[in-house]
């Protein structure tokens, strides 16, 4: 049997234009949450997408298991990477094209090019701008004064509100424009808002910062003006650190000799 | 001191933390200020998990969870800071330095083990190709699952096993500490602020006019910190 998509070519939709029933698109959404389960080196998200799209593929004509049902799961399964939160851009337009019958050549074009685009937004947006702007607000929380239970409402509280936002965003707008998608990734503010986030995260680094290191000082507050200084020369070090030495190494060293310097300290002195 | 964890609970805690760094739902649970401060919270002493938290989410600050990049695991980390660090208390000298560096060390073995599961996970995929290939929901599906399952056990296992290595490496550790606590403290907070401090510049310095930002909340910071 070969599936209607197949027979001719055509530049308009095959099917009729789709609703989504509110029960797939709560499937699909929920899904979303474990869209980098099985991330791995072969087909990156790619499973995930497809682990996706899956609820609303069985509207196609055949149902579960038809033909054009198991096309279009294979095709959406394949190799595809991009930042896991605006995946669902993809997911949203993928999930229409399928249904609207485009031609497969077309959706794996498609598919292609929206790879670049929602990883590199995603990464500049989240991982560089949201998240490390929650991070340091729950840091400059921590330096004030905040209790456990505030601090982690106010990081949790406030990174998911922007976390959850963007992937239902991402749903519902790849899913109303289909594969014409592309010109809702030039909003503005995802153009705009990566570097406007980056500046107030700068902002709030520089108060989080010296907050942060008083109250963790606990005891030691009172040598607080040396290590000031310390942190300033050591950061500034830190920053010109080559890319493969990363911070993290370099503590671990740091306060691996610092142990072993206690440890012997105790020794001689006995 | 308290030398018995209860590692069951720790054990759970950091495999459904380990599991929000990649695999569900990356609601960043699995960041340090959170983990450690849920660790410290099981042991009984949630202060001092948050200022494991802290200290260590300066650390984190730098690590941008970027697709195949290899990056520290914090999520397990950090669960196994909170639980060192409620258990033996922040005011034991030499506390917070052994605890760092455990839960620093856990985060590489961490990211080791990501790596590994990434590997598993994709001759996993190419053992089930065939059938994805099929479009076989089964396959798609049940990849997913046992990605997500495997991710599950790997999380239990590092926090386990960093447990039983360093709660008894802590004692032994604090047991002969000679360094003066305050110092202690001190050197310990100021090696993640120098990293927290290169992290900064490092991610913010490519955008325009945000160096300008940072020197401006600079001041606030040091003029707040000064008056605190």
């Amino acid at each position: 049997m070969t599936a209607p998509r197949r027979a001719t070519p055509r530049s308009v939709p095959a099917y009729a234009a789709p609703t989504l029933p509110m029960l797939v698109r709560v499937q699909m959404a929920l899904r979303l949450f474990m869209i980098q389960s099985a991330w791995n080196y072969e087909l990156l998200l790619g499973n995930g997408v497809g682990f996706c799209i899956e609820p609303a593929l069985r509207m196609l004509p055949g149902g579960k298991g038809g033909v054009a049902y198991r096309e279009a799961l294979a095709r959406e399964s394949q190799y595809f990477n991009a930042h896991p939160y605006l995946a669902a851009v993809a997911v949203g337009a993928l999930a229409r094209a399928e249904l609207e019958g485009a031609q497969p050549a077309r959706i794996e074009r498609f598919r292609t090019a929206l790879c670049g685009p929602l990883g590199s937004v995603g990464d500049r947006l989240v991982w560089a701008g949201w998240l490390p702007f929650c991070s340091l607000l729950a840091l400059a929380a921590y330096g004030l004064g905040a209790g456990p239970v505030t601090v982690l409402l106010l990081f949790l509280g406030l990174y998911n509100v922007g976390h959850v936002a963007l992937r239902a965003w991402g749903l519902s707008v790849g899913w109303r424009n289909g594969m014409r998608v592309a010109g809702s990734l030039a909003t503005p503010w995802l153009r705009e808002g990566p570097a406007h986030l980056a500046r107030a995260a700068a902002m709030l680094a520089g108060v989080a910062l010296p907050l942060a290191l008083g109250r963790a000082l606990g005891p030691g507050r009172a040598i607080l003006g040396g290590v000031v200084v310390i942190v300033a020369v050591m950061g500034a070090l830190a920053a010109r650190l080559p890319a493969w030495l990363q911070g993290w190494r370099l503590a671990l060293g740091v306060l691996a000799i610092w142990i072993a310097y206690s440890l012997a300290t105790y020794t001689v002195a006995r | 001191m308290k030398p018995e964890l209860p590692l069951a609970l720790l054990t759970l805690l950091g495999a459904v933390l380990g599991l929000d760094a990649v695999s569900f739902p990356q609601a960043m649970l699995s960041r340090p200020i959170v983990a450690a401060t849920l660790g410290g919270a099981v042991v009984g002493d949630a202060f001092s998990g948050l200022l494991a938290g802290a200290t260590l989410e300066l650390v984190a600050l730098e690590t941008l969870p970027v697709g195949a990049s290899r990056y520290p695991e914090w999520g397990s980390a950090s669960v196994v800071a909170g639980g060192l660090i409620g258990s033996y208390g922040q005011a034991s000298a030499g506390a917070l330095s052994v605890t760092l560096f455990a839960a620093i060390a856990t985060g590489w073995i961490g990211g080791w083990t990501m790596v590994q599961l990434r590997g598993t996970n994709a001759t996993m995929a190419r053992r089930l190709r065939p059938a994805i290939n099929a479009g076989s929901p089964s396959a798609v599906v049940g990849l997913q699952f046992a990605g997500l399952f495997a991710d599950f056990v790997r999380g239990a296992a590092l926090t386990l096993l960093a447990l039983l290595a360093f709660n008894p490496l802590m004692r032994a550790a604090l047991g002969v500490w000679g360094a003066n606590p305050r110092y202690s403290r001190a050197v310990a907070v100021a090696v993640v602020a120098s990293v927290a401090s290169g992290a900064v510049w490092k991610l913010f310095r490519g955008t325009a006019g945000a160096r300008w930002y940072l020197l401006a909340g600079l001041a606030l910071g040091l003029l707040a910190m000064a008056l605190a």
